[in-house]
């Protein structure tokens, strides 16, 4: 039991799940503090508040008398699982570069280069499955100038196909880019990768600007790319509907848990991963060994630059989610939010899975916070942002840990 | 308590335990004032932990110490300070962009009205640096300096503070035998004008040359405390290791057979320094022969091994291992061609320290099919042979191939990088400077082995900086002075004397046969 104990990672594990209570923790005294020196809340909202963002996973709404319900709820449940599948990949994204000695803070360069390039595969590419009866003349007009951009005529499952696999590789060659910097010109990935993602966000803002992508059809709204499945491409719900009614989830959940395994593969059972993690480490000695290290530092960071444009691949391919493409001024939050993904689960590509589901919850209950109670959705972002912060800290959570173990151990040998 | 006046320094019955081991055990140290005494023990001895307590870094669990004759508690580096106690660390504490003065002040600055007011010290330490021969230059960046001078400014920084009793940590395992020498003058001038000094080691020779007493440690315990003027280096290395120990390698003539690496007119452009580091060097090594290439460190060793392994590229010449051109070839083409590599820098290039022992065992080798399907590890190979590699080769860690490289010591560290490279069996075998910062123990291990791979009929290519190791185990000596072969000698027809000359450019012969 003492051995499992000090094994590490057992310790990653504890330190995990110490950060997140402490950020919950931290989480209730804002909560409590907002609560109480507000008078249109008070402390019944308080106790209400704390219960939402430990459970608000598990609300099922107010009864009659006003209180909270809870259950299991399935729409919720769907709901999470939906939202965390980009932040599984993007914390894959930046689990896997760490892995290997480089800090990708390019996620959301590379989720916006894997969105946009999936949005144009997916509503180029004709599978003849527009559907326009019902649309009054001006918005007819509109659909079949889209139509008649789009070329040739595809099954659905090969648009959807490629649309992912493009969304990949574009994100793959966003993330060779500070990774080709690094190896050549020792430039640091850091850096490259801030330059990146602004120079991403303002490309794809004008690449779509130009294009006949632009959703005219529900002229309500302004500056939305059209859904995937306005061209009749989704994600296939994969029978999660069945089991989480009502929810947004569908079957890009499976294919993040799976890409997860596939990293953790890679990384701990493969020569390949092997040369990568011995390159990150110490890139001298794998130059040494023989290892060549320029391409390790490249195909890693392409490797992270796959995995974060899958994630905007597959958020956008769901087909009910609608890119809003003037990102010139702002940056996908999911890309940075892989950073603490990644802190959180110690790097573990397993871990990853659980840790992006633990901060989609969070997301939830946030949404949970503003629905039912009188907390408005800023405060919310605050506190959310502190238990995000503070779960983050779980690296450091492992040193004490890792101290305190030496610690209790130095004393037993010594009696 | 009874003054005794005898002695500055008193370190009586220090035992510090750590889990599982017995770190000092008893160990009793007393340091006359003025004389230079010296600390020797093989790595993992005790000797650090030994001047770690003295410094108020750990708390001994028995034992007291004192100063001047009366019971000191050190509870901390600042009570250390403030009984006069200073250290000069094998690896410097200085700041590289900060001068000089600036460096040896740090800490101690006089202020006026809350400003640095250098001028004060800008006057003692000039003083001091008379007074004992220090010549450094105040002003220039510690970055610009040599590594000597470096020195210098450490040991000035403790003269500056009023140390009585100065801790020299290995202070000659970064220097070249010029600077090893001044520092011997200054070690004993200081001692001249009354400074205690502890001198910690593992070089007999040197020992021999300047300390007074010697105090030997083994496995944590005190063998004894001899006069050098009684001793020789034969008991010594004995007290140090617990048995005799082969201070000269003993070995047949060398049978060359076939040449196996031949560098032909090579030479290497040193970006850094916007010079030609190796200049038009050529020379072969036969099988069954150990050519050691020796000379004053920065002579361009170093780059001609890094052309030599694939690790730097050549701007002109040939380099061929059994008669494949290996000139641009990548590392692992050199490697398949027959060489094998133990690194001068085993931290940077040598250990992945971050990776446990079995993932360093086979850096060189994980991608054989012996230790991998498919693309993927078999993890099992890769423990049985590294725990073969283990037991073959006696390299000890604390958890045997899960250990983080890292948490082991240096000879250790350097028996693992042996065992990879030997048992690897190739016809070179590239070795540079295979036994710096080494116990005696090791290195007479280590030269056994390197002998025992010349009589296996490999190709030894050393490096070495050490006149003795030079002398001792070479077949054939090539003096490199400033990126150019100077000479090539053979050890039995020539002196220490002679090989020092060439090796300060002071005598070139005109023509080279390689």
């Amino acid at each position: 039991m003492k051995k499992f104990l000090q094994s590490d990672g057992m310790r990653t594990v504890l330190a995990s799940l110490l950060s997140i209570l402490i950020g919950m923790l931290a989480g209730g005294v804002v909560i409590f503090a907002v609560g109480v020196s507000t008078p249109s809340l008070g402390i019944n909202t308080v106790w209400d508040g704390i219960r939402l963002v430990v459970g608000g996973l598990f609300v099922t709404g107010r009864d009659a008398t006003g209180a909270l319900t809870f259950g299991f709820n399935p729409q919720m449940m769907g709901n999470m699982l939906f939202r965390a599948t980009p932040l599984i990949l993007t914390g894959l994204s930046v689990a896997l570069a760490y892995k290997t000695g480089l800090f990708n803070i390019g996620a959301p360069g590379q989720y916006l280069a894997g969105t946009a390039a999936t949005l144009f595969i997916a509503l180029s590419l004709g599978t003849g499955c527009v559907k326009t009866e019902g649309l009054v003349e001006p918005f007819l007009g509109n659909a079949n100038n889209f139509i008649a951009g789009q070329v040739g005529m595809f099954p659905p499952w090969l648009v959807w196909t490629l649309a992912l696999i493009g969304g990949m590789i574009a994100g793959a060659l966003w993330g060779a880019i500070p990774g080709l910097f690094k190896a050549l010109l020792n430039v640091n990935e850091v850096l490259a990768c801030i330059m990146t993602n602004w120079i991403a966000a303002n490309l794809v803002t004008w690449v779509f600007d130009i294009s006949n992508l632009k959703n005219l059809v529900e002229n309500t709204k302004i500056g939305y790319v059209y859904k995937t499945s306005f061209n009749g491409v989704a994600t296939s719900k994969m029978g999660l509907d069945q089991v989480f009614p009502g929810s947004q989830v569908n079957g890009g959940i499976l294919i993040a848990i799976l890409l997860a395994v596939v990293v953790y593969i890679i990384m701990n059972k493969t020569t390949f991963g092997f040369e990568l993690k011995a390159c990150g480490s110490n890139r001298f000695a794998a130059r040494y060994a023989g290892i060549k290290d320029k391409r390790s530092i490249v195909v890693s960071m392409a490797l992270a630059g796959a995995l974060a444009g899958a994630a905007g691949s597959l958020y956008f391919l769901s087909g009910n989610t609608e890119f809003f493409w003037s990102t010139y001024q702002s940056l996908p939050a999911v890309g940075f939010n892989g950073i603490p993904v990644a802190l959180l689960a110690g790097s573990n590509p397993i871990g990853v899975v659980f840790a992006g589901m633990f901060m989609s919850m969070l997301d939830i209950c946030g949404l949970q916070l503003t629905n039912l109670t009188g907390y408005n959705e800023f405060i919310t972002d605050v506190i959310i942002a502190v238990i995000v912060y503070l779960a983050a800290f779980s690296l450091v959570i492992k040193m004490v840990l890792a101290r305190l173990g030496k610690k209790r151990s130095g004393k037993e040998t010594v009696k | 308590m009874d003054y005794s006046p005898e002695y500055v320094i008193e370190m009586l019955h220090i035992t510090k335990e750590f889990p599982g081991i017995k770190a000092n055990d008893d160990i009793t140290l007393q340091l006359r004032r003025g004389e230079i005494h010296a600390l020797l023990g093989e790595n993992g001895a005790g000797k650090s932990t030994l001047m770690s307590v003295l410094f108020g870094l750990y708390q001994p669990e028995q034992g007291t110490i004192r100063k001047d004759g009366k019971e000191v508690k050190i509870t901390s580096p600042n009570d250390a300070t403030a009984l006069h106690i200073g250290m000069v660390h094998q690896h410097f504490k200085l700041i590289d962009v900060f001068t000089v003065l600036d460096n040896i002040i740090l800490g101690a600055e006089d202020t006026k009205l809350g400003f640095l007011s250098k001028k004060k010290a800008r006057k003692k330490v000039s003083e001091l640096s008379e007074r004992y021969g220090l010549k450094v230059d105040l002003d220039a960046k510690i970055e610009d300096i040599t590594v000597g001078m470096q020195q210098r400014v450490e040991i000035l920084k403790m003269l500056y503070r009023d140390n009585e009793v100065l801790i020299f940590d290995e202070p000659t395992a970064v220097l070249t035998p010029q600077e090893i020498e001044e520092l011997m003058k200054i070690m004993k001038g200081l001692a001249a004008e009354g400074k205690s000094i502890l001198f910690i080691t593992h070089k007999l020779n040197e020992i021999m040359a300047v300390a007074d007493r010697c105090t030997v440690l083994r496995k944590g315990q005190c063998i004894g405390t001899v006069n050098t003027c009684e001793t020789n280096q034969q008991e010594l290395s004995r007290m140090m290791v617990g048995r005799d120990v082969q201070l000269v390698v003993e070995k047949e003539p060398a049978q060359p057979g076939e040449t196996v690496l031949k560098v032909e007119n090579l030479s290497v452009y040193n970006k850094a320094f916007r010079k030609e580091a190796v200049k038009d060097v050529s020379f072969s090594v036969r099988s069954g022969e150990i050519v050691c290439i020796a000379g004053i460190d920065g002579n361009g060793q170093t780059e001609l091994i890094h052309a030599i392994t694939g690790l730097e590229k050549v701007s002109g010449g040939k380099v061929s291992i059994k008669g494949t051109d290996v000139t641009s070839a990548p590392v692992r083409k050199r490697s398949a061609a027959g060489m094998s590599h133990i690194p001068e820098d085993r931290h940077k290039h040598g250990l992945i320290l971050d990776n446990t022992l079995e993932q360093n065992m086979v850096l060189q080798r994980y991608y054989e099919p012996r230790f991998q399907k498919a693309g993927f590890i078999r993890f099992d190979a890769v423990r049985a042979y590294a725990e073969s590699l283990i037991e073959q080769y006696d390299v000890r860690s604390g958890q045997g191939p899960v250990t983080v490289t890292r948490s082991m010591s240096g000879g250790n560290q350097q028996k693992a990088i042996i065992a990879r490279e030997l048992d690897r069996n190739l016809p070179l075998v590239v070795a540079v400077q295979p036994t710096r910062g080494l116990d005696v123990g090791a290195i007479e291990y280590i030269h056994g082995q390197l002998v025992a791979q010349r009589d296996a009929g490999k190709a030894v290519l050393l490096v070495s900086l050490e006149l003795d190791e030079v002398m001792n185990l070479s077949d054939r000596i090539l003096v490199m002075f400033e990126g150019e072969i100077v000479g090539e000698l053979d050890p039995k027809n020539t002196t220490v004397a002679e090989l020092g000359l060439y090796m300060a450019g002071a005598k070139q012969q005109k023509e080279v046969q390689a």
